[in-house]
């Protein structure tokens, strides 16, 4: 089972989950994430120990895709 | 989107601080030479003043006190203006902090987990460097022996947390994840839209932090093999 997650105020929150068996459950995360996207969140996915990447497209093959909000400097 | 234009290896935030050149080693050892030039700058004539007014008259002896103090505080002053970044900010309720916490110990690495519960800081391997995250900045411990920190203030941008309508700040966790994912993402990009507030002697910053979070400077140098980057 696939996820997507906001880190927010809560901790974090599921936004999403899905399996790449499930057309269905597919679609309505990729709807989940373009709207997040569009609230100003970047989804990041772990690219292997000490990597992650930026994405802009829902990675349905992701286990874990988080989204976080933009940095600036203090 | 402006942003969407840039290649997905780049830190998009870069975009709000175009006018600023990308951060890499030479850039580092630019800055860090910059700053002990302002250092030197700040402290020889404090205590060349202190020398002359002994030689011209010895009752001066308060005022050249006063110079020597000067020359003393004043690094000392940044040092503490750099150790603030990895200062711990006000905690969230405890079940997000919990959730928080736990998000954050999937995305690093055993012993990285167990420092944090030590510390409050992530260690976190770069090409350019160990780091130390902390909730509202990062350190670079940089150079021959690690011997030069480079402080970062860099947070979540607060106008995009308010457009996100929530008015409550972020659990800790979630506040250092944030920063690692973009330090993870790119390095350079993470330095350029940080904030430097300090690249001095690494002695001088560790010596202005708390004792515990002395601990994690202790870790890097200790060497990055012991702290594993990510579970496998």
């Amino acid at each position: 089972m696939s996820k997507l997650i906001r880190m927010d105020h809560t901790g974090h929150s599921t936004v999403a989950e899905w399996t790449s068996e499930d057309p269905a459950a597919v679609e309505a995360a990729v709807q989940s994430f373009r709207a997040e996207l569009e609230r100003g969140y970047l989804a990041m996915v772990s690219t292997g120990p000490g990597h992650a990447e930026q994405v802009r497209e829902l990675p349905v093959d992701a286990d874990l895709v988080i989204l976080r909000l933009p940095i600036s400097g203090g | 989107m402006g942003a969407q234009a840039q290649p997905l290896d780049v830190l998009p935030e870069t975009e709000g601080v175009h006018w600023r050149p990308r951060v890499d080693a030479a850039r580092l050892r630019r800055v860090g030479s910059l700053w002990t030039l302002t250092t030197v700058a700040h402290v020889v004539p404090f205590l060349g003043a202190a020398t002359l007014l002994m030689v011209l008259q010895p009752l001066a002896l308060p005022v050249a006190i006063a110079c020597i103090a000067h020359a003393w505080v004043i690094p000392e002053l940044y040092a503490q203006r750099g150790a603030n970044v990895l200062r711990p900010r006000a905690k969230a309720a405890d079940e997000p902090e919990r959730r928080s916490v736990g998000l954050l110990g999937d995305l690093v690495g055993h012993d990285a987990r167990e420092l944090h519960a030590r510390t409050g800081l992530v260690l976190e391997p770069g090409r350019l460097g160990p780091w130390l995250v902390g909730e509202a900045g990062a350190v670079l411990l940089y150079g021959r022996r690690r011997r030069r920190a480079f402080c970062y203030c860099i947070k979540v941008d607060g106008r995009a947390l308010a457009a996100t309508g929530s008015a409550q700040p972020l659990p800790s966790g979630d506040r250092i994840a944030h920063l690692l994912l973009a330090l993870r993402a790119d390095e350079q990009g993470f330095a350029t839209v940080a904030n430097l507030t300090f690249a001095g002697a690494r002695w001088r910053l560790r010596r202005r932090m708390p004792a515990v979070t002395r601990l994690a400077v202790d870790a890097a140098l200790r060497g990055l093999d012991s702290a594993s980057r990510a579970p496998s």
